[in-house]
């Protein structure tokens, strides 16, 4: 047994953000919380029968029910006297969130169980082979959004999942990066402390399916909250609270970094068009540092 | 106690004595009545238990996935296009030997959109790896309910548990029903006893991904734990009848196969209609019987076997199709009997009653009728032959 609630030992890829977040996440929760997952790397890879690295209990029924699985222990945990001291995660990949799972994740946030949903956003179907979801960023090359002499990759932009959470009148969402561990485990003991549904949505790279050297995950993590790209914000009661300011860098940084993006370098057009998805951001979250730091 | 009762509202009584701690479900006609009555016992203080009203099926049966996960009884109900919505879940928690009870009030499948029963629903699922137990009328759909429990949290089943009642017909038809007492109830079915559950004292895992190494042991441990269900039942009837005094088989019922020349292979509520019919023509001295399934699955072959093997002429009623082949109770009744010495002479294989139509005492004259020398493989009764002229053409 290892010091951690999500043992190493498992099989994620070298570098990867998820299980780097997930770690966190169920660090900062501790050992009185249940865990309910959805299908995808993050189950995959810490549970191949008959090994398992979690040391919480832990369910994984299908894809797109962990809202709803976790819905019923929460129920469950209510009708034994035992919610007060138990904590309920439910988590799950961007597809499974923003897509597959988006139903039973909006029933899950509408009837105000008291359960934290964790989005691990890492932009695209990764465990099997790539492909776009909702939260794939625009002009991402992905194998079912590929790049071609007509097309520059993903035609859409971000689903806007905090937004939509955010909707349903809950008392707390947020967004944090794998590349600013600290601020997760805050973000997770903060919404612990909070009765009632909570999202928080983590931006976990991906070397293989970004195309990135294992060793640049932090890197490349803090290039998209750096660029306005990936906005650290939190909501309470429906007002933002707390955002991280930044001195923006140009996008080109974060691009460049990846080989998902690697087409659009030539391509100053298609990178405005990105600059202006981070400068939309930067406004709207107003993250600009007033005074330079260290200056 | 007799009580004059609508059979959702016998079955809502029946699963408040049963004290589930958590249920969960998605409004669907006929199925409806039974959870409103469900919510409205919770809100009114007469039964603890937290009612979880969802978005949708496949929801509703992922909610159940987990409360029962977590060590509580649960129960869910459902019908026709909720029932294939929760499909994906009904293989899930039977896989993960997980021991839910539902109701699937039967109902067609759309297109096109009907809200009368057949049997189409529960028999589509048929693979997943749940009992099914089919009532006949409404006091079996309130005690096979009680069964239903008893079977599924047994420590050597943890499997789920459909129980069928046929839409419309049982869930809001009005019968008189011995509705038991609690104490009644309390002996049978004790409290529910998790084998495993989530527990933050003794954490497991649950739900793990079985590679080629692993994954065919799974499926051949459900396969023969169905076979010792075959087994089960009986005990568990046995003992029902011991402090309910109703006596049921559990796997079929015969009624008057014994000497019978013919006999009707049948399952749900259409049984009672047969059971007039089979009377009134004996009274005229025909030889004619009835071979009731309440299980459906798991499948009582060697049952049937026996209550047959020497039944010269065999009609196998399907309220359901498997369009491209035959009829879906009919294949296996067949395949009970394939390279058996002993054996039905004939096997024949009729569609009655799909989206509602009546099953009048007409309708099953026409199947002993027609029950002849000749096998026939899918024979639709009450067919109206000027609906089958409209064309485009």
């Amino acid at each position: 047994m290892s010091n951690h609630f999500l043992s190493p030992g498992h099989t994620a890829c070298a570098g990867c953000g998820q299980s780097l977040a997930a770690r966190l996440v169920i660090d900062a929760s501790g050992p009185n919380t249940i865990v309910v997952n959805n299908t995808g790397c993050l189950e995959v890879f810490s549970t191949k029968y008959p090994e398992t690295a979690w040391e919480v209990p832990w369910i994984h029924s299908l894809f797109e029910n962990a809202a709803a699985v976790a819905s019923g222990v929460e129920s469950a945990l209510r009708y034994l006297g035992k919610k007060d001291g138990i904590n309920v995660i439910a988590q799950g990949g961007d597809g499974s969130t923003a897509d597959i799972g988006l139903q039973a994740l909006s029933g899950m946030l509408e009837r105000g169980h008291d359960i934290l949903y964790v989005c691990y956003d890492n932009e695209a179907y990764m465990n099997t082979g790539v492909q776009r979801s909702g939260l794939t960023p625009f002009n991402t090359n992905t194998s079912t959004s590929p790049v071609t002499n007509s097309s520059s990759g993903n035609i859409r932009p971000k689903k806007p999942m905090p937004e939509i959470a955010n909707a349903h009148g809950i008392a707390y969402v947020a967004t944090a990066s794998a590349g600013f561990a600290q601020d997760i485990q805050r973000k997770v003991k903060k919404a612990m402390s909070i009765k009632g549904p909570k999202y928080m949505q983590i931006h976990v790279p991906c070397p293989l399916g970004w195309r990135y050297g294992p060793e640049l995950t932090f890197e490349v993590a803090k290039l998209a909250v750096d660029t306005g790209l990936y906005p650290l914000i939190e909501y309470e009661n429906g007002k933002l609270t707390g955002v991280r300011q930044i001195q923006p860098k140009p996008v080109e940084e974060y691009l460049k970094a990846q080989g998902r993006f690697k087409h659009l370098l030539n391509n100053p057009e298609e990178i405005k068009k990105i600059q202006a998805i981070a400068d939309a951001n930067i406004e709207k979250y107003n993250l600009r540092v007033v005074k330079p730091e260290g200056n | 106690m007799k009580e004059f009762l609508e059979g959702s509202l016998a079955v809502g009584e029946i699963i408040r004595l049963c004290k589930p701690g958590v249920i969960s479900a998605y409004p669907i006609t006929p199925q409806t009545h039974i959870v409103e009555e469900l919510a409205t016992m919770v809100c009114e203080g007469k039964l603890n238990s937290q009612f979880v009203n969802v978005e949708s099926e496949h929801s509703a049966a992922s909610v159940v996935l987990g409360a029962v996960a977590t060590g509580v009884r649960v129960y869910t109900a459902t019908s026709s296009q909720g029932l294939l919505y929760m499909a994906e879940v009904l293989f899930n928690i039977a896989g993960m030997r997980l021991p839910v009870v539902m109701t699937c009030a039967n109902r067609a499948i759309s297109a096109p959109i009907n809200i009368w029963n057949d049997q189409q629903d529960s028999v589509s699922m048929r693979d997943t790896g749940w009992v099914q137990l089919f009532a006949e009328d409404i006091q079996e759909a309130a005690d096979f309910h009680l069964i239903a429990y008893k079977l599924a949290e047994d420590k050597s089943v943890m499997l789920p548990v459909m129980v069928c009642m046929d839409g419309f017909i049982l869930t809001h038809g009005i019968e008189t029903v011995d509705m038991p007492s609690q104490e009644q109830v309390d002996k049978f079915l004790p409290a529910y006893k998790p084998l495993y559950k989530l527990d933050t004292e003794n954490p497991i895992s649950m739900g793990l991904l079985a590679d080629p190494d692993y994954y065919m042991e799974t499926r051949y441990a459900l396969q023969e734990t169905h076979k010792d269900v075959l087994n089960l039942i009986p005990k568990i009837t046995a003992d029902f009848a011991k402090v309910f005094g109703r006596a049921y088989n559990g796997l079929v019922e015969e009624y008057y196969t014994k000497d019978a020349e013919r006999v009707i292979v049948a399952m749900g509520s259409v049984c009672g209609t047969i059971k007039e019919v089979v009377d009134e023509l004996r009274a005229k001295g025909k030889k004619v019987g009835l071979l009731k399934i309440t299980s459906y699955r798991p499948f009582p072959a060697q049952a049937i076997y026996e209550a047959l093997k020497n039944t010269p002429k065999v009609a196998v009623m399907d309220r359901a199709v498997s369009l491209g082949s035959f009829a879906p109770l009919y294949s296996e009744i067949k395949a009970v009997f394939c390279s058996k010495k002993k054996k039905p002479q004939v096997i024949s294989s009729f569609v009655v009653g799909l989206g509602g139509r009546d099953i009048t005492k007409d309708s099953i004259k026409e199947v002993f009728r027609l029950l002849t020398a000749k096998e026939l493989a899918g024979e639709f009764i009450d067919l109206k032959p000027e609906l089958l002229k409209e064309s485009y053409e």
